[in-house]
C-alpha cells in the first residue's frame, strides 16, 4: 500500500510577535514546527504500514527550509520526503496550494506507485482553513472523508474502507472505496518516537526537492500568487483591550464574596441570568 | 544495537561540540554528534557575544553568511548603586572594520547555522536525542552512548562530551565530579523586543552598531555577580548571573534579581515598552583554572562548560568552548591519523595542545580571581559601587562646598567603611589577581 | 501556504494593488446566499447567525438575500424553509432528494455547485462547522473560486467587493480578504463569531426547487450509522451562557473537579485549555481556543490558565472575563475584565459556596426587595 502524507511548516504560533509599531510579523527567532494537526496524519499513515505493508510519502510545499521539517518527520519512521519548492508558488492562497499538491501528488504516483490514501491534517495553524484537503480531493478526484476520527477497518484488496467521521451533531460511520483522502482528526492518536535507526536514516535520507517543473505543473499562471483567486488586502494586529483587569485586592471580607461582588458590580442583568441558570440544577 | 560504528561521538550540539563535530568531519572522521534539543540551539535562547578570531579558525568566511546581530563598538562598565552608576564606556569608531572582532548573536540561530556547517562538512547530526549513559568496557574504556531511543548502544572510538555546564554524563561515569555550588553561577536572562530603530536610538547606534553593557553592583545583592545587556537587531539580551553558592546563602531568588536590575532607573529606560518574550536561566561554570576537571581519559574528551572552561572575568565562554571544541577535534585526529587507539596517553595530546592555547593561559592567569572576588564580595559587589558613586555624586554636585572638603568626606567614606589596611589589602589582591 | 501570502505583512500592499476589473461574465454574478446547515433536520445556529450577517450585506449591496436548503423530502426540510424566511430570506433555494437524508460530501456537493452555476450568486456564505468546511472546500474548488475560511468580520467595500476578515497566524494578526476577480466569492464564519438574529414570524414566499439529479447508487460513500452525541456527555460549550474552566495551573485531574461543581452551582458548561486535554485530564471537546472550541458567554471564569493567545482567540467573545491566576504577571490579565491573584485550588470551594448562597431563592428575594 501507498500512502501519501501532506504535512505543513508552520511557523509556532506561540511564538509569533507582531511589530508594536509596524504591526507586521517580527520572525525574528520566530521557530518553525510541523503542523501540530498533520502529526495525527502521519501517526495514521503509519500505522497503517505497519499493518498492511508498503510505504508512506510525506509531501509538503514550502520554502527550501523546510526540508527541516520532512526531515523530522523521517525520524519517526516514514519512508520517502518530497519538498515541493519554488518562487512560483510563493503566496498561494488554498486554490493554487491544491493546485500544486495535487500535481504533484500525481507526479508522486508515476514515480513511486499510485497512492492509495492521501492524508492531510485537519487544518494548519497559520492557514487555518481546513479547506486545502478537500481541495486536494477534488482536483484528484477522491472520495473526501474528512474529521476522522477512527479507521474502523480496511481491506486494500476490496478497496474499501469504513471510518468513523466527526459530523457536528455526532459520529458518522462511513463505508467509501479506496483510493480517498482522509483528512485526520486531533487527538486520535500520539505521533511515535522513531529508533537511533530511524533518527539515522533521517539525518542521511535524500529529500527529493521538485520545483514547479519537476512537479510537472503545466500552466505557472494556476501557481502561487497569480493563481490565487484571493487576494490580502491588509494585515493588522487585533486592537488591544484598552484597560488591564481590574483586581479583587485582598481585603477583609473573603476573597471569594469580594470576587462576586466586583463580578456583580453593576451588572444586576448579569445576576438575575445566573440565578436563573442555576435554578435549573 | 546499531551495527555501524563511528570514529567519534559528539554529545552536545553546543558551541563546543559544533566546533568538534566540525574540525573532525573537515579531516574525514566518521563523526555522529547527538543533542538533546530539538535542533542545535533550541536550548540555547540567550543572546551572547561571539568572538571572531576564534571562529575564523573554524570557518574563515563565516561573515559571508551567519546569522549575527551587530557588531560592537562600544563596551560599557557599570558600577551601579540603588539609584545610580559609574560607568567606564569604551566606544571607537575602528571597531567599524572590515572584519569586526566582536557580535552579538542569538545562540538559537547561530547554533543552527553552525550545526548546519558541522553537517555539510560530513557530520551525521541527529537531535531530540539524549545521551543516557556512556557505555564502557570491561577496562573502563568508553566504547560508545546509550541514547533515550530504542536501538541501544551506538560504538564509537572515542566520545566527545560537549553537553554544557550540566556535565551529568561526565559525572554519571564519574569521569569528573559535580561541579562546586562555589563554582558555578546561575544566571538568568530575558530577551527584550523592541523595533530596530528603537534600540539604535536607546543606545545611539547606526546601522549593525551595536553595545554591551557590563554592570556590577548592589543590583547582586552583595552576591558575587554581574548584570549584562548587549543589544541585538530587534531585542536587548538583558541579564544577570551569581554563584549559585551565593543564591543559597542570600536567598534572594534570580527572578527577584533580574526584576530589581530592571527597574533600575539606569536600565529602565533602555527596555521600556519593550516585549518580553524568553526568560531563560542557564549555568555558567566560574571556577576558572582550579575548578577544571580532568579533560580526558580512555575513549573520552571533555570540553567546552562541561569542562568548566570558562573566564568568568571577561565572561568569555563561547569562544573557550569554541577553542578547545576545535583543539579536542585536531587532537583526535592526529591520533587517528598515526592509526592509534583512542587512550588516555594519546588524547592527553589535548590537554597539552589546551594549555599551549590561550584558554588554559588565560585561566591561569585569572586563577585567584573567583576565589577573591567570591570571599571579598561584601567589598567589591557592595561596598565600593556604593562608595564610589557617592563620590561620584560629591564630585559633580555643585553645591557650594568647597572641593578639598569634598574629597576629604570622599576619601574619609571610603576609610570609615573599609580600613586604611583593608582598602590596602583589596587593592593588592585585586592587583595580584588580575596580573 | 493555504490562505496568506508567505510573508503577508510585506506583501499585502502589492497584492492589493493587482486589483483587477471583474470579467463580463462574472457580472452576471448577484444576490448573497447562506446555505442552511441542517443535520436532521436540526438547523445548525450558525447558519441563522449567518443569516444577519447576509442581511446586512445584502441591504448594503441593494441586493436579495437567499437561504439554500439541501435535504432530504422530509416535513423537517420544509420547517427549515420557513424558518430561513422568519430570519430574513427574501428567497429560498431547495434541492430536496432521499439521498440527501445523510450529509455526504458527493451529494451536496453537486447540489450547490450545480444550484450556483444555475443561478449565480456573487457571495456564499457558510458555517465553519465540520459540514461547512467540508462541502465549500469541495464547491470552490470545483467552481475554482477564492474561498476566505473563518471569518470573524463581513462587510462589502466601496466597488461592493466581500471584504472578509479573518485571524491568521494563531489569531496573533487579523487580514482582510478579498476575491475580487472571481464569483461567488465564498466565506465560512466561525459558529458563535456573529450575533444571532431576532426571529421574525414570517409567511413563506419565493421558493425555487431544483433537480439534484443523482440517484442512491451513483454515490459511493455509504452512511452505515449516524451516532447522535449523548446529551449527557454532549458539551453545549459554544452556546453556553456561562462557561468555567480550568489550566494546568490547578495541577492536578482531582482539583478539576472543583471547576466541575463550580459550573454545576451556576448551571454552565465546563472547559479547559489545551494541554488538560493533551494530559487526557478532560475530553477534546471541552477545549476552548483557536483548536478548540470558540466561545461567547455573558461571563467566563477561567482558573489557572495563563492566557496563551491560542486559548484568547476562542475567549474574547465573552462578556465579562473573570481571570483566577496566582501570577500577576499572567497575559490573561491583559483581557480579563476582573482578575483575582490567588491560588485557585483554594480559591474555588468558597467561591463555590459563595455563589451558591448569593443565588439562592430566598437571597435573590432579599434582592428584589
Ligand atoms: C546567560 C549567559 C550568558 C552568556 N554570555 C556569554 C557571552 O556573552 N559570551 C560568551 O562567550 N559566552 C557566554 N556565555 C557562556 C556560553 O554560553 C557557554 O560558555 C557556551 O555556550 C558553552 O558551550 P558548550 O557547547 O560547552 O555548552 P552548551 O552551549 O550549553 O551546549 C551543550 C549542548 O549539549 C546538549 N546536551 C546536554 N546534555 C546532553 C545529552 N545528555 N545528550 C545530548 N545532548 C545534550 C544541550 O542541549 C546543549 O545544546 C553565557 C552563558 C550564559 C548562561
Ligand atoms: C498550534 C497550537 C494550538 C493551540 N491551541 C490551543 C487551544 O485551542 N486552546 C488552548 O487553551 N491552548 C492552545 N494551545 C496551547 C497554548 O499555547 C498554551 O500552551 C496553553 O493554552 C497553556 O495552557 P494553560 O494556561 O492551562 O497552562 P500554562 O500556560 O502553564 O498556565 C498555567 C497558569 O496557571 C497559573 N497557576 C499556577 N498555579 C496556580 C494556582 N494554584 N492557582 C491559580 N493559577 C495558577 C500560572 O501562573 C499560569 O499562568 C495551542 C498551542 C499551539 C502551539
Ligand atoms: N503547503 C502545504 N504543503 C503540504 N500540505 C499542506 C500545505 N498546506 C496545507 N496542507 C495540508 O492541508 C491541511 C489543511 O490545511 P489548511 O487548509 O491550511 O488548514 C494541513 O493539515 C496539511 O495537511
Amino acid at each position: 500500500m501507498h500512502i501519501v502524507v501532506c504535512i505543513k511548516q508552520v511557523p509556532d504560533s506561540a511564538q509569533i510577535r507582531v511589530h508594536p509599531v509596524t504591526n507586521t510579523i517580527m520572525r525574528q527567532g520566530v521557530p518553525t514546527i510541523i503542523n501540530p494537526f498533520d502529526l495525527f496524519a502521519v501517526e495514521e499513515a503509519l500505522r497503517l504500514r505497519d499493518k498492511f505493508g508498503g510505504e508512506v510519502t510525506v509531501l509538503t510545499m514550502g520554502p527550501p527550509s523546510a526540508e527541516d521539517s520532512l526531515r523530522k518527520a523521517l525520524t519517526f519512521g516514514v519512508d520517502r520526503a518530497v519538498l515541493l519548492t519554488d518562487r512560483y508558488f510563493a503566496g498561494a492562497d488554498t486554490l493554487a496550494t491544491t493546485y500544486a499538491l495535487a500535481t504533484a501528488i500525481r507526479k508522486i504516483g508515476t514515480t513511486y506507485g499510485t497512492p492509495d490514501l492521501v492524508f492531510t491534517g485537519k487544518q494548519t495553524i497559520d492557514g487555518d482553513t481546513a479547506q486545502v484537503g478537500p481541495g486536494i480531493a477534488k482536483r484528484l478526484g477522491l472520495l473526501q472523508l474528512t474529521y476522522v476520527g477512527r479507521i474502523v477497518s480496511l481491506d486494500p484488496e476490496a478497496h474499501s474502507i469504513e471510518v468513523e467521521r466527526r459530523s457536528e451533531g455526532g459520529v458518522q460511520h462511513l463505508h467509501s472505496r479506496l483510493p480517498c483522502l482522509i483528512t485526520m482528526l486531533e487527538a486520535t492518536n500520539e505521533i511515535r518516537r522513531g529508533s537511533v535507526a530511524d533518527a539515522l536514516r533521517a539525518a542521511r535520507a535524500e529529500i527529493v526537492k521538485w520545483n514547479a517543473q519537476d512537479a510537472g505543473v503545466e500552466d505557472i499562471t494556476k501557481c502561487g500568487l497569480k493563481g490565487s483567486p484571493t487576494i490580502v488586502k491588509k494585515v493588522f494586529a487585533p486592537s488591544p483591550r484598552a484597560q488591564k483587569a481590574t483586581f479583587v485586592e485582598p481585603s477583609d471580607q473573603p476573597p471569594a464574596e469580594a470576587l462576586i461582588a466586583e463580578i456583580f458590580e453593576g451588572r444586576p442583568k448579569l445576576e438575575s441570568k445566573l440565578a436563573e441558570l442555576a435554578r435549573g440544577f | 544495537m546499531i551495527e555501524e560504528r563511528f570514529d567519534a561521538i559528539v554529545v552536545g550540539a553546543g558551541m563546543a561540540g559544533n566546533a568538534a563535530a566540525l574540525t573532525m568531519a573537515k579531516r574525514g572522521l566518521k563523526v555522529l554528534q547527538i543533542e538533546r534539543g530539538e535542533y542545535s540551539g533550541s536550548k540555547n535562547v540567550q543572546g551572547a557575544i561571539l568572538y571572531s578570531d576564534m571562529l575564523e579558525k573554524l570557518i574563515p568566511d563565516f561573515r559571508e553568511d551567519a546569522p549575527l546581530e551587530r557588531h560592537l563598538v562600544e563596551q560599557r562598565f557599570w558600577m551601579m548603586d540603588d539609584h545610580s552608576h559609574v560607568g567606564l564606556h569604551y566606544r571607537s569608531d575602528d571597531f567599524n572594520e572590515e572584519r569586526p572582532n566582536r557580535y552579538t548573536i542569538i545562540r538559537a540561530q547561530f547554533d543552527k547555522w553552525f550545526s548546519k556547517k558541522a553537517r555539510e562538512a560530513g557530520a551525521l547530526v541527529i537531535c531530540e536525542t539524549t545521551v543516557t549513559e556512556l557505555a564502557k568496557d570491561t577496562h573502563g574504556k568508553v566504547i560508545g552512548v546509550h541514547t533515550d531511543r530504542a536501538g541501544g548502544l551506538v560504538r564509537a572510538d572515542v566520545v566527545v562530551l560537549a553537553e554544557g555546564v550540566s556535565g551529568l554524563l561526565g559525572t554519571r561515569a564519574h569521569l569528573r565530579e559535580i561541579p562546586k555550588p562555589a563554582n558555578v553561577a546561575l544566571a538568568v536572562k530575558e530577551m527584550h523586543f523592541l523595533p530596530s530603530e528603537t534600540i539604535e536610538a536607546r543606545f545611539n547606534l547606526k546601522g549593525d552598531e551595536g553595545t554591551v553593557i557590563e554592570a556590577v553592583g548592589t543590583i547582586s545583592h552583595g552576591m558575587t555577580g554581574m548584570g549584562f545587556i548587549y543589544s541585538n537587531k530587534e531585542c536587548i539580551s538583558l541579564g544577570i548571573g551569581c554563584l549559585v553558592s551565593d543564591f543559597q546563602k542570600s536567598g534572594v531568588t534570580p527572578y527577584e534579581l533580574i526584576e530589581r536590575f530592571k527597574r533600575h532607573p539606569s536600565v529602565a529606560p533602555l527596555i521600556e515598552g519593550s516585549e518580553v518574550k524568553e526568560y531563560s536561566a542557564h549555568l555558567i561554570p566560574e571556577g576558572g583554572y582550579k575548578a577544571v576537571p580532568q579533560l580526558y581519559g580512555d575513549g573520552w574528551v571533555v570540553v567546552g562548560d562541561a569542562a568548566q572552561l570558562n573566564n568568568a572575568i571577561h565572561r568569555e565562554g563561547s569562544n573557550l568552548a569554541m577553542t578547545s571544541g576545535r583543539l579536542a577535534g585536531e587532537a583526535i585526529f592526529q591520533v587517528k591519523s598515526r592509526r592509534d587507539p583512542m587512550t588516555a596517553a594519546n588524547l592527553s595530546l589535548y590537554k597539552k595542545m589546551l594549555d599551549d592555547s590561550f584558554v588554559m593561559k588565560d585561566l591561569k592567569k585569572y586563577k585567584d580571581m573567583p576565589q577573591l572576588l567570591h570571599i571579598q564580595s561584601q567589598n567589591f559587589f557592595l561596598t565600593y559601587p556604593q562608595l564610589v558613586s557617592k563620590a561620584m555624586e560629591n564630585f559633580v554636585r555643585v553645591d557650594g562646598t568647597p572641593k578639598a572638603e569634598k574629597e576629604k568626606a570622599t576619601l574619609k567614606s571610603f576609610v570609615s567603611k573599609r580600613s586604611w589596611s583593608g582598602l590596602f589589602g583589596d587593592a593588592l589582591r585585586f592587583a595580584r589577581a588580575w596580573r | 501556504m493555504s490562505q496568506l501570502p508567505k510573508a503577508p505583512a510585506p506583501q499585502a500592499p502589492s497584492r492589493a494593488a493587482t486589483k483587477k476589473e471583474l470579467p463580463k461574465h462574472l457580472k452576471a454574478y448577484k444576490h448573497i446566499w447562506v446555505f442552511i446547515e441542517q443535520e436532521r433536520g436540526q438547523v445548525h445556529p450558525v447558519s441563522w447567525e449567518l443569516m444577519g450577517a447576509g442581511r446586512a450585506l445584502a441591504d448594503k449591496l441593494k441586493v436579495d438575500l437567499a437561504a439554500v436548503v439541501v435535504g432530504p423530502r422530509w416535513d423537517a426540510t420544509n420547517q427549515v424553509i420557513k424558518e430561513s424566511f422568519c430570519y430574513g430570506a427574501d428567497l429560498v433555494y431547495v434541492v430536496t432528494d432521499d439521498v440527501l437524508a445523510d450529509y455526504r460530501n458527493e451529494a451536496y456537493t453537486k447540489a450547490l455547485t450545480e444550484l450556483v452555476n444555475t443561478y449565480k450568486p456573487e457571495i456564499l456564505l457558510l458555517g465553519a462547522t465540520t459540514l461547512g468546511r467540508d462541502l465549500a472546500g469541495s464547491v470552490a474548488t470545483t467552481l475554482l473560486t477564492g474561498l476566505t475560511a473563518d471569518c470573524t468580520a463581513l462587510d462589502v467595500d466601496a466597488e461592493g467587493s466581500l471584504a472578509a476578515t479573518r485571524p491568521t497566524f494563531g489569531g496573533s494578526l487579523l487580514c482582510t480578504i478579498f476575491t475580487l476577480s472571481y464569483r461567488p466569492q465564498m466565506a465560512t464564519v466561525r459558529p458563535r463569531v456573529m450575533a444571532m438574529p431576532e426571529r421574525v414570524e414570517r409567511e413563506v414566499g419565493r421558493v425555487i426547487e431544483f433537480p439534484l439529479g443523482l440517484v442512491e447508487d451513483d454515490i459511493i460513500t455509504k452512511v452505515l450509522k449516524f451516532i447522535p452525541d449523548r446529551e449527557s456527555s454532549k458539551s453545549n460549550l459554544a452556546y453556553a451562557d456561562v462557561v468555567v474552566s480550568g489550566g494546568l495551573g490547578l495541577g492536578s485531574p482531582e482539583n478539576f473537579q472543583l471547576i466541575r461543581q463550580l459550573a454545576g452551582v451556576l448551571g454552565a458548561e465546563y472547559g479547559c485549555s489545551r494541554p488538560l486535554v493533551q494530559k487526557g485530564w478532560v475530553p477534546a471537546d471541552r477545549q476552548i481556543g483557536q483548536t478548540g472550541k470558540t466561545i461567547r458567554p455573558r461571563l467566563y471564569i477561567a482558573a489557572g490558565i495563563s492566557g496563551a493567545i491560542q486559548h484568547r482567540v476562542g475567549v474574547e467573545g465573552a462578556d465579562l472575563i473573570v481571570a483566577i491566576n496566582t501570577d500577576k504577571n499572567a497575559p490573561i490579565f491583559d483581557f480579563a475584565h476582573v482578575g483575582i491573584v490567588t491560588d485557585a485550588v483554594r480559591l474555588l470551594p468558597g467561591l463555590t459556596e459563595a455563589f451558591r448562597k448569593r443565588l439562592s431563592p430566598h437571597a435573590r428575594d432579599r434582592l428584589a426587595s
